[in-house]
């Protein structure tokens, strides 16, 4: 499968924070044909492993790679007496991105509905020059409330129904790009790595909850204990409204982070990668601690090696989120040549201050 | 299906051809004389056994949308509504751009980056432009130009019980309506109008009103309906699924009372549920019509339709039954000559 078709079907699909089951299978089924051995721990991380080939030995290095599966989203919280539903975010989630919108409500089955509202002519004057209150909207299924119970149930989670849009050139845009573009590149990332040969055991992990705090990098990272973590996650790329200094280009290969976060001696080796393979990438500045995965592994145990990798996208957390698929490609370059580039030989001088 | 093609077409007013062509197309083997007229509402003749009263029954093709503005440096596209649209439902959503319906979306800034407060704040026009995913003016002038009509993506879609979602049922609906009543036997001859512009002020019905010179009109619309919670009663202007909505007066018009009635009459007559269209916000072509010349009898029913005026508007099947059933009961008694 090429990274656009799998970009599709995992945007497509639904995993909100805490409802992830609801996609892993579709995880699985791809990074098993690239891995040693796959497994799925307490929490839901997807964990795929590929040995390394140029040491036999035991003590091999092992480099965490990680990537979010979950999206953000919403739950429902009540069903009305006339069938409509109320419901509650998940993660960060701008309520003014929400109305008009179609959704799918997970239940039993996925159920069609759309995201209402009193109609502008009905509001006072003071409503309509605001936005509309996520408590003052509500999910349309059609249905009366009787319909409605032996298929869905308060719990159940829901998603904009959006399917991948192909943007010009390289460009798509669509929901959960925030990070299932992430796990698209660790999947381009693993099948790079069938062609070159490494020293170290790479672990794959698609994370879960990051939405909400980095919980499934945090169990997960303690569980593998790795020599290295990096987190792949999405960056701000420019738009009108945004400063020019804090975001990235789109199409300008993956940001590299600087800061409190990221090991400095990794992070150097990771630009000379960069420099020597040709890849372009972009460096992006954040001083405290990031709010990826990179930060959850960071703290791990004793405290691991940490390194961030962002894919430039646009309009982060809506339901039509942009990104340029090159720079989804060079960032699975850029991570294949750095991991092979790590060996018991080199790895202690990388990390030494 | 019908339905699902006038919804699908690019018909935002001032540029209705797609929708137009379809019509066409559509009723040319049923009517006796067609004709598009100065500024493109079409007028079509079907005679019956019967030509009086004169009676024009008339939908609008246009639709809400947004036109090109400007195209910025980086090949973003600034714009501007046509028609009346919330601006709070643009943002997040996917829109397709000019003839050559290039794919675009309305983003907006995240949410991480947002400064306190600025999430209470509703987002203005100057503030959102469309991406369509090039990186320069030139890449974007390749493609699309200051002008260019743009549409929300939206498709038909059937769900819950026995709905439909599609964008611009207001007012493709009403011009289904009105291809199959051209399509259906009808003993009275009729004049049906498909106008353009209703959405920016009345445009078309003034100028077809003129040519037709009508003694009664029938206005087919799709409106508003809020029957969602929270609503009082009092307040909810139609219901879905309580049949088509006769309307009593809106801003444009004081509806005939005794065409009202007669109408009334011929619902309950044949046990078509009806509803009234309770409220006077909004109006539409009849307002151009009931005035045109020396003045006329007009009507409006609508079919009942949730969230009007965005890319998600609902209604239900069986409203459009019962409109259609009362259409035919309202020609066929009109014809018996008791109006």
């Amino acid at each position: 499968m090429n990274s656009k078709e799998f970009l599709e079907i995992l945007s497509n699909s639904s995993g909100v924070s805490g409802y992830e089951y609801r996609i892993k299978d579709k995880i699985i089924s791809e990074f098993n044909k690239y891995s040693d051995e796959i497994k799925t721990d307490n929490l839901g991380n997807v964990i795929a492993v590929k040995k390394g080939n140029l040491n036999k030995n035991k003590d091999r290095i092992k480099i965490m790679l990680a990537a979010h599966m979950d999206e953000i989203g919403l739950v429902i919280t009540a069903i009305e007496e006339d069938g409509f539903l109320r419901f509650a975010t998940i993660g960060g989630i701008d309520p003014r991105t929400l109305l008009g919108q179609e959704v799918l409500v997970h239940g039993k089955k996925d159920l069609f509905g759309i995201i209402g509202a009193k109609p502008p002519h009905l509001q006072e004057e003071s409503e309509r020059n605001n936005p509309v209150k996520l408590e003052d909207m509500y999910i349309d299924l059609g249905l009366k409330k009787e319909d409605i119970l032996d298929l869905i149930k308060i719990g159940d989670s829901i998603t904009i129904k959006r399917n991948l849009i192909k943007l010009q050139g390289n460009r798509v845009a669509g929901k959960a790009l925030d990070d299932r573009a992430g796990i698209v590149t660790l999947y381009e990332c693993i099948k790079k790595l069938h062609k070159l040969n490494h020293y170290s055991d790479i672990y794959f992990v698609s994370t879960v909850q990051e939405e909400v705090g980095c919980r499934g990098a945090t169990t997960s990272a303690y569980s593998i204990n790795p020599d290295i973590g990096i987190a792949i996650d999405v960056g701000f790329a420019s738009t009108p409204e945004l400063p020019k200094e804090d975001t990235l280009n789109m199409g300008k290969g993956p940001g590299i982070t600087l800061g409190g976060n990221i090991h400095p001696g990794l992070r150097k080796k990771l630009v000379e990668i960069g420099k020597e393979y040709n890849i372009p990438f972009q460096l992006e500045v954040e001083p405290g601690p990031t709010g990826t995965d990179a930060r959850a592994i960071q703290i791990t145990r004793q405290g691991i090696p940490t390194l961030c990798i962002s894919i430039p996208l646009r309009y982060m957390h809506t339901s039509v989120e942009v990104i340029d698929l090159k720079d989804i490609e060079n960032t699975a370059k850029l991570l294949a040549f750095f991991v092979t580039s790590i060996s018991n030989e080199n790895l202690e001088g990388l990390l030494c201050y | 299906m019908l339905l699902k093609r006038l919804t699908e077409a690019s018909g935002v007013s001032g540029n209705e051809k797609e929708v137009r062509d379809i019509i066409i197309e559509e009723i040319k083997e049923y009517v006796d004389n067609i004709q598009v007229d100065k500024i493109g509402n079409v007028i079509a003749y079907k005679r019956g056994k019967k030509d009086s009263p004169r009676l024009m029954i008339t939908a609008h093709m246009d639709e809400v949308g947004f036109i090109i503005t400007d195209i910025n440096d980086s090949g973003l596209l600034k714009f501007t509504t046509v028609g009346g649209i919330d601006h709070r439902i643009l943002v997040s959503k996917s829109v397709k751009v000019g003839k050559k319906q290039i794919p675009g979306v309305i983003g907006a800034k995240p949410i991480h980056l947002q400064k306190k407060g600025e999430r209470l704040k509703t987002l203005s026009l100057d503030q959102l432009y469309i991406d369509i995913g090039v990186n320069s003016k030139e890449e974007a002038e390749d493609l699309v130009s200051i002008g260019d009509y743009i549409t929300f993506y939206s498709e038909y879609v059937g769900f819950g019980n026995d709905l439909i979602k599609a964008k611009a049922l207001d007012n493709r609906v009403g011009c289904n309506l009105l291809i199959d009543l051209l399509k259906s036997n009808t003993d009275l001859s009729f004049y049906a109008v498909f106008t353009v512009m209703e959405e920016i002020g009345l445009v078309g019905a003034g100028p077809a009103a003129y040519t037709v010179e009508p003694d009664i009109s029938i206005i087919l619309e799709g409106t508003l309906c809020s029957d969602g919670p929270d609503t009082e009663e009092h307040l909810i202007p139609t219901k879905l699924k309580q049949g088509p909505a006769i309307s009593l007066l809106d801003r444009t018009t004081l509806f005939n009372i005794d065409f009202r009635k007669y109408i009334v009459n011929i619902a309950e007559k044949n046990g078509i549920p009806y509803q009234f269209r309770k409220t006077s916000f909004g109006g539409n072509d009849s307002g151009k019509i009931h005035q045109a010349k020396s003045g006329s009898t007009t009507a409006t029913i609508s079919v009942p339709c949730r969230y009007i005026h965005s890319p998600i508007s609902v209604m239900a099947k069986e409203d459009y039954k019962n409109t259609c059933k009362l259409l035919k009961s309202i020609l066929s008694e009109i014809e018996k000559g008791d109006f």
